[in-house]
């Protein structure tokens, strides 16, 4: 007894290093070794449970092997036959039950967290609703308890636990918010999926699309932003104000035919691509043009992700299904007017 | 000529081999092709659209196409020789099985020069799968090449039935088998109950392809959550069938090389057995992320962390084995040592992908990646090397070259661990599997550089292997018997390569480990069962070849059946089935030729028996 306390006390602190190890992998707004919700932590917890229980077989397998290749490797004039043993009921009868003990460590505390995870919160009324939609190659969130519909940028508040309904308008995707939670992916409907997290914490985390999609499945990101309750309705107040067009009216009429035909902004166009609602304060355009933001080297000028994105949209996305203004009959000067316009339509709510 | 007609066990072995060396090498270089794309972020040495390509075809060959050949090749070249038997129990049927892989993974291969790639990944779920989202031929050449590829597995893995049930030698009970024999029984059961199911997913696919069906359109009243369940009933016990028979070559390698006879035999039987019949409860555990709700997910939980009993089990033996023994590490036996904790690697992060809310991390990301890399490639290719690396010198009468093999293992070996030991990481940091690129600055550039450097070092790895069989080849053929010196099954009693029919006289079986025991009796060659007599052969026939091109010519009619090729001539002869139709009359006609022509085959008679092995 007291020599496998020895043991353990000598891999406690192998442990100690192995976790600062992984923690010290990857950034905070997206590794699922840094997690920045309970959910997250609860799947972290697990994960180095589970860590911790294989290090030590690999430990002991790696130790017995070492000892076994070093120990009884042919030497020179070795010529007696060695005892052909059959086996060993005891030893076998050992390692058949250690390993089912270590199964049982780690199924219990999965069992449980499956259960606690997995409760079903969509009637829950003090945690907001989000439904989300997965497109290729784009997301949309609607909160139905506010009537807002948004994309790309799911605007949270903190510490509050948001219940999900996921579901796809075309392939499957699978939604992964790594700091935040495991994923989940979005089937088509009949197949509604439920699950809930919260950010604690005000921040930008990335989200990603895990299920293989199409051309743009690397493309298609999106940004979760954990902002206090107070910028949350604020920007649920903004989301719901009337449209700002561009200025200029030949501009706006442009505007109102080509692009409102699919998009909306305010209370105007349609839901068939995403909402472009304050699209100049977000993340991101289309979701993997990072724009600059305080405090962050990456990105750049919302305006210049604005036109390369209006002036090409396939080579920044292939295959998405949006048409080149171009060829929906705009100039490059239309177009530049209209990327001026988008960069420029914020949300004020921080 | 000879070649194409053989029923031979062993020549088929060859065909096998060549066949899966083919492919793995196509595999192979897709997986370069990826390595290079990946080394850099936003690189565009790809486009999207032919990435996706690349890692449908590499999953896709390398399992089908690929490794699975390369074990059939081992399973016929060996487990004949090992049960005492002059063959497989049905040679013609065994040739069929052959040609029809060969047929079926050359038509998935023509979708690379035809119009598109299959791109919606080895799983294809629907409906990224569908002709609406997937519209060129791509994913027709997946179903209907896969088809006809899977259609040879489940006929070879019948014949092995068949053969190990009833063809072992007097006195061979199950209980003497040897471990590879052993394995391959068990996979073929697998193969017989898993390959249906992905014979129906393929069907139903090709129905809702081709033929405008539903099965997987929700509209109209489908459901794609069934192709997952279909595919993976099929998927999960296809990774046994994969790593069973190493798990086969390895307990026999390292007994050998360590000169003791298997530690634990009944309970690696048992482990086993238990082991294919867990890989048949745990196909959910690919689904957690897909929504079954708790009950299932934790059931699928527990189900599959149990496997690492049967699967610790095998380890501790494999150790055990070893211990109070006379290692000799040859290059077969460096595979397999080597082998042991790789694997453990493998098995580890299985146990950890288990855990279904831990899981949900895991899913779909690089991590993913490495852990069934470590099972497929530490686990599976190594045991193939450490087979082939063992086996050659019964196959062919020469032996590969050691040092090169030893330089063949440490290369393959270093880069193996540094393309994918770095994966974990990757996953755990975010970076999801199946994207074409990855953007800056998310601490992914440094670790996916180490990756592919590590790619390129297997490549270096597997020329060498090559180099190695080329110049062996120029090599006499000059193996004794038992060249490795402490044989310990059948095989090894009897000339290398063998006579056509394999053993003069049908040997008598004492016990575990056959010719060891009478080696250790003080005997040199084993005590026959019957007297020297006439040896029945079955003839030889092009007819496993002709049946083959008649589906092959069926499967690329169907295929293009709705095709517009803007020529009445052709349009009318695909369009109206005629091209199936002669395809289907081509394989009808030469099997109507084998049952109404009797052949009863021909006989060798003791004077012609010459002791020596034939040449191949
Ligand atoms: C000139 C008029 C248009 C403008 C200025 C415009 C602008 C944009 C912008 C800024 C985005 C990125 C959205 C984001 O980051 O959330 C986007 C994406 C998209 N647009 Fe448009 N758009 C126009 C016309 C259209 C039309 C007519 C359609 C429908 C046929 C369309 C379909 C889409 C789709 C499907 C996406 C998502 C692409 C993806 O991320 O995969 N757009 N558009
Ligand atoms: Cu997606």
């Amino acid at each position: 007894m007291m020599k496998q306390w020895q043991v353990a006390k000598r891999i406690l602190p192998l442990l100690a290093v192995f976790s600062l190890l992984l923690s010290a992998c990857g950034r905070e707004d997206l590794s699922v070794m840094k997690p920045q919700g309970p959910v997250a932590q609860g799947q972290y917890d697990l994960m180095k449970l589970s860590i911790a229980i294989m290090i030590v077989v690999l430990i002991i397998v790696f130790a017995i092997a070492a000892y076994v290749l070093i120990r009884f490797r042919r030497r020179a004039g070795q010529n007696e036959v060695p005892e052909q043993v059959e086996g060993n009921f005891k030893l076998e009868v050992i390692w058949t039950a250690i390993p089912l003990l270590l199964v049982i460590v780690l199924a219990v505390p999965t069992v449980q967290t499956i259960f606690a995870q997995g409760e079903d919160l969509s009637k829950d009324k003090n945690a907001i609703q989000v439904k989300v939609t997965s497109h290729q190659y784009w997301w949309e969130f609607t909160y139905p308890q506010y009537d807002v519909t948004t994309s790309q940028d799911l605007i949270i508040p903190t510490g509050k636990k948001i219940a999900f309904e996921l579901k796809t308008a075309d392939v499957l995707h699978s939604f992964w918010v790594p700091s935040l939670a495991g994923k989940m992916d979005t089937n088509p409907d009949g197949t509604v999926n439920k699950f809930s997290f919260s950010a604690p914490n005000e921040g930008v985390y990335r989200g990603k699309c895990a299920e293989l999609c199409g051309r743009s499945h690397a493309f298609m990101e999106f940004k979760v932003k954990a902002v206090s309750q107070e910028s949350f309705d604020r920007w649920v107040n903004e989301m719901k104000a009337p449209a700002v067009l561009p200025e200029d009216t030949q501009l706006a009429e442009k505007f109102k035919t080509n692009c409102l035909s699919c998009h909306a902004v305010g209370d105007q166009g349609g839901p068939v691509a995403p909402n472009l609602t304050g699209i100049g304060g977000k993340e991101a355009v289309a979701g993997i043009l990072l724009n600059q933001r305080e405090g962050q080297e990456e990105g750049n000028p919302v305006l210049d992700n604005m036109k390369e994105w209006l002036h090409d949209p396939q080579s920044v996305k292939p295959g998405n299904t949006m048409p080149n203004p171009k060829d929906l009959g705009l100039t490059d000067e239309e177009i530049d007017g209209i990327a001026e316009y988008l960069a420029n339509y914020k949300l004020d709510y921080e | 000529m000879d070649w194409i007609t053989t029923v031979d066990h062993k020549k088929i072995a060859i065909l096998y081999l060549i066949a899966g060396g083919f492919f793995f090498g196509i595999g192979g270089i897709e997986a370069i092709l990826i390595r290079i794309q990946l080394m850099k972020p936003m690189n565009d040495f790809v486009s999207a659209q032919v990435f996706n390509e690349l890692i449908t075809m590499h999953g896709t060959t390398m399992i089908f196409l690929g490794v699975m050949p390369i074990i059939f090749a081992i399973m016929n070249a060996v487990v004949p020789l090992q049960i005492g038997a002059r063959d497989v129990a049905f040679p013609f049927v065994n040739a069929l099985g052959f040609w029809t892989f060969l047929f079926g993974g050359l038509l998935l291969n023509l979708s690379w020069i035809m119009g598109g790639a299959p791109d919606a990944g080895w799983t294809s779920y629907t409906p990224l799968s569908s002709s609406e989202y997937s519209g060129t031929h791509g994913v027709d050449f997946y179903t209907i090449g896969l088809q006809i590829a899977g259609l040879g597995t489940l006929i070879g893995g019948i014949n092995f039935l068949a053969t190990i049930i009833t063809m072992r030698a007097p006195g061979m009970s199950y209980m003497r088998m040897p471990m590879f024999t052993w394995t391959t029984f068990i996979t073929s059961a697998i193969i017989l109950f898993a390959f249906p199911a992905i014979t129906v997913g393929l069907v139903l696919l090709t129905f809702d392809r081709i033929l405008g069906a539903n099965f997987f359109d929700v509209a109209n009243g489908g459901n794609p959550v069934l192709w997952q369940h279909i595919f993976w009933i099929f998927g999960h016990p296809e990774v046994y069938i994969l790593i069973l028979p190493a798990f086969g070559i390895i307990s026999e390698v390292i007994p050998t090389f360590a000169r003791k006879r298997l530690f634990g035999y009944s309970s690696m039987v048992f482990a086993t057995i238990l082991i294919a019949f867990l890989g048949f409860m745990v196909w959910a555990h690919h689904m957690f992320t897909t929504g079954l709700g708790n009950v299932a997910n934790a059931l699928f939980s527990i189900s599959t962390m149990l496997i690492a009993v049967p699967t610790g089990i095998k380890i501790f033996n494999w150790l055990f084995t070893m211990w109070g023994g006379q290692i000799r590490f040859t290059a077969a036996n460096l595979f397999a040592v080597g082998f042991v904790p790789t694997f453990v690697m493998g098995g580890v992060t299985g146990v950890m992908l288990a855990s279904a809310p831990a899981d949900f991390q895991f899913h779909d990301t690089y991590f993913v990646v490495a852990h069934f890399h470590y099972v497929i490639v530490g686990g599976l290719v190594l045991g193939l090397f450490s087979g082939l690396h063992y086996w050659w010198p019964k196959m062919f009468g020469r032996i590969l070259s050691e040092t090169l093999g030893k330089w063949t293992f440490w290369t393959f070996m270093i880069g193996f661990q540094l393309t994918f030991f770095v994966q974990h990481f990757l996953g755990l940091m975010g970076m999801q599997r199946r994207i074409v690129t990855y953007l800056p600055n998310q601490d992914f550039d440094l670790l996916n550089l180490v990756s592919s450097v590590g790619a390129f070092l297997m490549g270096v790895g597997v020329i060498m292997f090559l180099v190695n069989i080329v110049i062996t080849t120029r090599k006499p053929v000059n193996a004794p018997n038992d060249p490795w010196e402490d044989g310990r099954t059948l095989e090894w009693s009897i000339p290398s390569p063998p006579p056509e029919y394999n053993f003069k006289q049908t040997p008598l079986v004492r016990g575990i480990d056959a010719y060891w025991k009478e080696k250790m009796a003080g005997h040199t060659e084993m005590t026959p069962a019957e007297p020297v007599g006439s040896i029945h052969m079955p003839s030889a026939t092009p007819l496993p070849f002709v049946m083959s091109v008649g589906i092959f010519i069926a499967g690329l009619g169907l295929m293009f059946s709705k095709d517009d090729f803007g020529n009445a001539f052709m349009n009318g002869l695909f369009n109206n089935y005629i091209v199936v139709i002669i395809g289907l009359l081509i394989t009808f006609g030469a099997m109507a030729l084998r049952s109404l022509y009797d052949d009863h085959g021909w006989h060798i008679e003791p004077e012609d028996q010459d002791e020596k092995g034939v040449r191949t």
